[in-house]
């Protein structure tokens, strides 16, 4: 079926396990339960989702929520063409048909109404009413709904509702420890593990100023971005700042704070 | 006269007769002087050195200022140059000739070390002129033309001189000379305090006027350094390096915060925030990795060392951390002189473990000494182990002192160059004494003060003032103190309301028809003032589908709110007492009736909305009632308030505006307006100057507008278009007919928001 071999990962992708959570993940697929990952952005949720789905064999179909989602977006909906109308299905229905994981990313940035759809999917009842259509979709066995937020930015007006929150297993992501990041960014770009270790500890210090006036750190994502400037030839403390510090705040104390970091760090 | 005859040289026997001086007291020291001169001064410089202390001495001021500038000429001609003999003599002849004749003294005594802080001839004619330009100035005089009273600053002034040059700059000591003549002209002992920097505004501007990085200005940019690389954080208390001349304070750590100085100058190329990293870094160092140690049988000496050493181990630790630590570090520790070690006079302990610590910081830095050396090996061979302990480095210090103790370590005289690290803090931390000193201070747990809390009242905030003449802020000079208003009976204001029935109505009319601005989308609407494409297309898509289509294809557009925050400051100066012209009321009343219909406008429209009244008694004592808080709805308790208004003393309206404007900023509104209720110009009775006032008060609309508050007058005097414009621009309202303000304020109010 060439629907699902579109969304089936053929590479490898690389994941470093931080504990048990691969282990976790597949004792969750094997019940089919539904599952949410938390964490900050840039600490490896998605790349953790596509790894799995690559392990697990499985089609992955990945939706970035955002505000002006409608519930027939994640659905499906009637098109017009020349004959009439067309039904087309939307992601979620996609999903649930070839038996692929559904990886909601952000789902907070969604209307709390619209994420309403996907609650008759992920309790027992595993089905999909398409009223318009008039089709009651059972799930494929395959199927899983897996959903993603960052509790960092969540605003008041951004949460989930508790009938949505109470249906899926948790994960809690963070940045992984000192060691276990430097060795990420080392296989992400190939630098060596003295120059990685250094990239670390500058994110390190970000991470210190959370609530200070940074409202998150220097992701994983933003480390591995300097170290590939670095490995394509840019002095490292030019790239530090152009990859660390610049893209994460406006705020001029704590710019020359880290701009002095990057200095202590690399003598 | 005592006949003594005194044996002296040829030559110096010529000079002191060129001198031709009779005062035994010149006569005992010359021989000395003349030595020093003659070794500092050329032939001719001698020469003219003599002719003018015998000027000097011919002056009829007595002995003291022959002797002070025998003393102190020969230094300041070697640092300058000859030429500048005869300009002292000429400067001092001028402070005799101009009734400041009591200058003379100070001014020549600490003419050397103003010499040795300003370097050159340049700036010492400035530094003349400055003070010249100070005695003119201050000197009285009775008919305009001749000074006949002497300037009662000067002499202090040139005393503290010194002192001063050595904090500030030139161009500071010129700007700290101007202000105190500025403020203090007319009040001679206030001047003398000043002068003498023992009034706390000399401090003050003293402070503001220093060189270097002040840590005030840092402080975020520090703790957030403290935070991101030690994940440590502390208050950061600033102590002054101005004023302990004897012993400097070192920074320092403790239960109450981390001690900094307030002020770091750059040195060895190291800006002053680095030094205060440094310090910072050298500090969060001891707090991760020292620990407490019982030293009550450890000598002095001993103490010393185990310092050293324990502060040698935690910079390695941190420079292992962060090795950018180290050309840090590196550059701020002294470079200490290693063949001084061969004195024998002075106790060299200081030297010794300044060597130690430079080696084992900088690997470039060669030590000779054997033992020295060893002791470097000791230490590095402990660190390799791993992170090592205080204990470890005590050991080390302790053997340290054992074997490389001297004779002369005893000795009062003690080795000091180069040897203070002045990054590095006192280390009070490290010990721990078993038994407390005599001089263990045994009061201090019982002084806790209590603190009596008085719900009513707040701390006085202080707020600047804007000068006009000077171009500058008075650092904290008005002292506002605000309390909530006292309470009235509430019946006041429901009857004015009742009694402006009429107008009310109108008012509503108005209110109804004023709309909010926010706009917000509504979506599924059969009847609206735009389609909606989205829901059409879906709804056509059904209908040809088959299925039921949606009608509510249309969509509108509603007005979600006003985001406008409203502080209403009132005016209560004495004034308002006054019957309003052509009419039965007090000013106060009729402000009073048009607050109440503002408030209740206002509260019908929603916005947010404050009521604060001000009034002053000088710059000491700014009163600020508290009537109606944002978070406060329009309440009996803000009604029985409102009803209480009276008027008493004066309109330092700037502070009142600073200080509304405080609570202003912290309200989220896209908009925010200040309204200002007055019935005349600024003023108060401790300011002579009318435009000082109206100047300050428009430097607040200034800062207000920056702050994003958009100010606006209501101004009740008939004459208020000579300054109301220059205060707040184009914002302003005058109104003649007072008895009509209660009309007009709503609707001034409405056309300002529409």
């Amino acid at each position: 079926m060439s629907n699902q071999a579109q969304y089936t990962i053929k590479e490898k992708p690389f994941y470093q396990a931080q504990s048990d959570e691969i282990e976790l993940y597949e004792a969750a697929y094997t019940a089919r339960l539904p599952v949410m990952v938390k964490g900050p952005t840039g600490c490896g949720k998605s790349r953790f989702i596509e790894y799995m789905a690559w392990k697990l064999g499985k089609p992955l179909i990945t939706v970035a929520c955002n505000e002006d989602m409608t519930a027939s977006d994640l659905v499906g909906r009637y098109l017009l063409d020349a004959n009439g109308t067309r039904w087309l299905d939307g992601p979620l229905t996609t999903a649930a048909r070839i038996g692929a994981i559904c990886y909601l990313d952000e789902i907070v940035e969604a209307r709390q109404d619209t994420t309403v759809v996907i609650h008759p999917l992920t309790d027992h009842r595993r089905t999909l009413p398409l009223d318009k259509k008039g089709e009651l979709l059972e799930a494929h066995e395959d199927f899983q709904l897996v959903i993603s937020y960052n509790p960092g930015y969540q605003s008041l007006m951004k949460d989930l509702k508790q009938s949505t929150k109470q249906r899926f297993c948790g994960f809690e992501f963070d940045y992984p420890s000192e060691a276990i990041e430097t060795s990420i960014v080392v296989k992400e770009t190939g630098i060596e593990a003295e120059l990685a270790s250094k990239l670390v500890k500058i994110g390190g210090a970000a991470r210190n100023l959370k609530g200070h006036g940074l409202d998150e750190g220097i992701s994983t994502r933003l480390l591995t971005y300097a170290a590939t400037l670095i490995k394509g030839g840019i002095e490292p403390k030019a790239a530090c700042r152009m990859a660390l510090v610049r893209p994460i705040t406006d705020d001029e104390d704590i710019r020359v704070t880290l701009d002095h970091a990057i200095d202590t760090i690399f003598a | 006269m005592i006949d003594e005859t005194i044996e002296r040289s040829e030559k110096s026997q010529a000079y002191w007769e060129q001198l031709n001086c009779r005062f035994p007291a010149a006569d005992r020291v010359f021989d000395e002087y003349i030595l020093e001169a003659q070794t500092l001064l050329s032939e001719e410089g001698v020469s003219s050195y003599i002719d003018h202390a015998r000027f000097i001495g011919k002056m009829g001021r007595g002995v003291e200022p022959l002797l002070v500038y025998l003393e102190e000429a020969p230094s300041i001609a070697s640092l300058v140059g000859e030429k500048i003999l005869p300009e002292i003599k000429d400067f001092v002849y001028f402070l005799s000739t101009h009734t400041n004749f009591k200058a003379i003294v100070p001014f020549l005594q600490s003419l050397a070390a103003v010499t040795r802080r300003l370097h050159s001839d340049e700036q010492l004619h400035i530094y003349f002129n400055l003070i010249k330009k100070m005695m003119e100035e201050t000197s009285g005089s009775v008919h305009g033309h001749h000074t006949t009273f002497p300037s009662p600053g000067l002499p202090d002034l040139l005393k503290q001189a010194p002192r001063l040059l050595s904090q500030l700059s030139l161009e500071g000591f010129s700007n700290w000379v101007d202000y105190g003549v500025r403020y203090y002209k007319n009040h001679p002992e206030r001047q003398k305090d000043y002068f003498t920097l023992q009034s706390p505004d000399a401090v003050a501007v003293m402070q503001r006027e220093r060189h270097g990085t002040l840590l005030i200005d840092h402080e975020r940019q520090l703790d957030l350094y403290l935070r991101s690389l030690w994940q440590d954080g502390d208050y950061l208390v600033p102590y002054s390096l101005a004023f302990d001349e004897l012993r400097k304070p070192m920074p320092y750590y403790d239960h109450m915060g981390i001690r900094l100085p307030d002020v770091y100058d750059d040195m060895n190329g190291v800006s002053g925030i680095n030094r205060y990293r440094a310090a910072l870094a050298h500090m969060a160092a001891h707090r991760r990795w020292s620990s407490q140690m019982v030293v009550d049988n450890w000598s002095p000496f001993q103490r010393i060392a185990v310092e050293m050493f324990e502060d040698s181990r935690v910079e390695y630790l941190a420079m292992q951390l962060f090795p950018g630590l180290r050309s840090l570090f590196s550059a701020l520790h002294p470079i200490p002189n290693e063949d001084d070690l061969s004195h024998t006079e002075m106790s060299l302990i200081r030297l010794r473990l300044a060597l130690v610590s430079r080696a084992i910081l900088d690997s470039e830095f060669k030590l000779e000494d054997e033992v020295l050396k060893s002791f470097v090996v000791r230490f590095f061979d402990v660190m390799q182990a791993g992170e090592s302990s205080s204990p470890d480095m005590a050991d080390i210090a302790l053997s340290f002192i054992a074997r490389t103790r001297r004779q002369t370590d005893a000795s009062p005289n003690t080795y000091f160059d180069n040897t203070e690290v002045d990054y590095r803090d006192d280390n009070r931390h490290l010990w721990i004494y078993i038994e407390s000193s005599d001089e263990d201070e045994q009061f201090e747990h019982l002084e806790e003060q209590k603190i009596q809390d008085d719900v009513d009242t707040l701390p006085p905030r202080h707020y600047h003032e804007w000068d006009y003449n000077a171009q500058t802020y008075r650092p904290d000079w008005v002292s506002v103190y605000e309390a909530v208003h006292a309470r009235g009976n509430v019946q006041v204001v429901d009857q004015i309301l009742e009694k402006h029935s009429v107008l009310a109505k109108r008012l509503k009319a108005i209110l109804d028809a004023l709309k909010p601005q926010q706009k917000v989308r509504v979506r599924y609407q059969e009847e609206g003032s735009e389609l909606d494409l989205d829901v059409a297309i879906r709804s056509l898509i059904d209908l040809k589908s088959g299925s039921q289509p949606d009608m509510r294809i249309n969509m509108s557009h509603k007005n979600d709110g006003r985001d406008i925050a409203v502080m209403l400051l009132v005016d209560l100066s004495q004034s308002l007492n006054e019957k309003a012209k052509g009419s039965t009321q007090t000013i106060l009343e009729l402000s009073q009736e048009a607050v109440t219909l503002l408030a209740w406008t206002i509260d019908k429209l929603g916005d947010k909305f404050a009521i604060g009244g001000f009034h002053s008694d000088t710059r000491h004592n700014v009163r600020y009632s508290h009537i109606k808080g944002f978070s406060e709805s329009f309440n009996d308790d803000v009604k029985a308030r409102l009803s209480a208004m009276e008027a008493k003393y004066s309109t330092r309206m700037g502070a009142a505006m600073r200080h509304a404007a405080h609570y202003l900023e912290a309200q989220k509104a896209g908009k925010k307006l200040m309204l200002v209720l007055t019935d005349g110009e600024p003023a108060d009775i401790d300011v002579d100057d009318d435009a000082l006032l109206i100047q300050d008060t428009h430097q607040a609309v200034k800062e207000l507008q920056q702050q994003g508050i958009y100010s606006y007058c209501i101004n009740l005097d008939p004459k208020a278009d000579e300054y109301v414009a220059d205060i707040f621009g184009q914002h302003y309202t005058v109104i003649d007919h007072v008895d009509k303000l209660p009309e007009k304020l709503p609707q001034i109010f409405m056309s300002l928001t529409k």
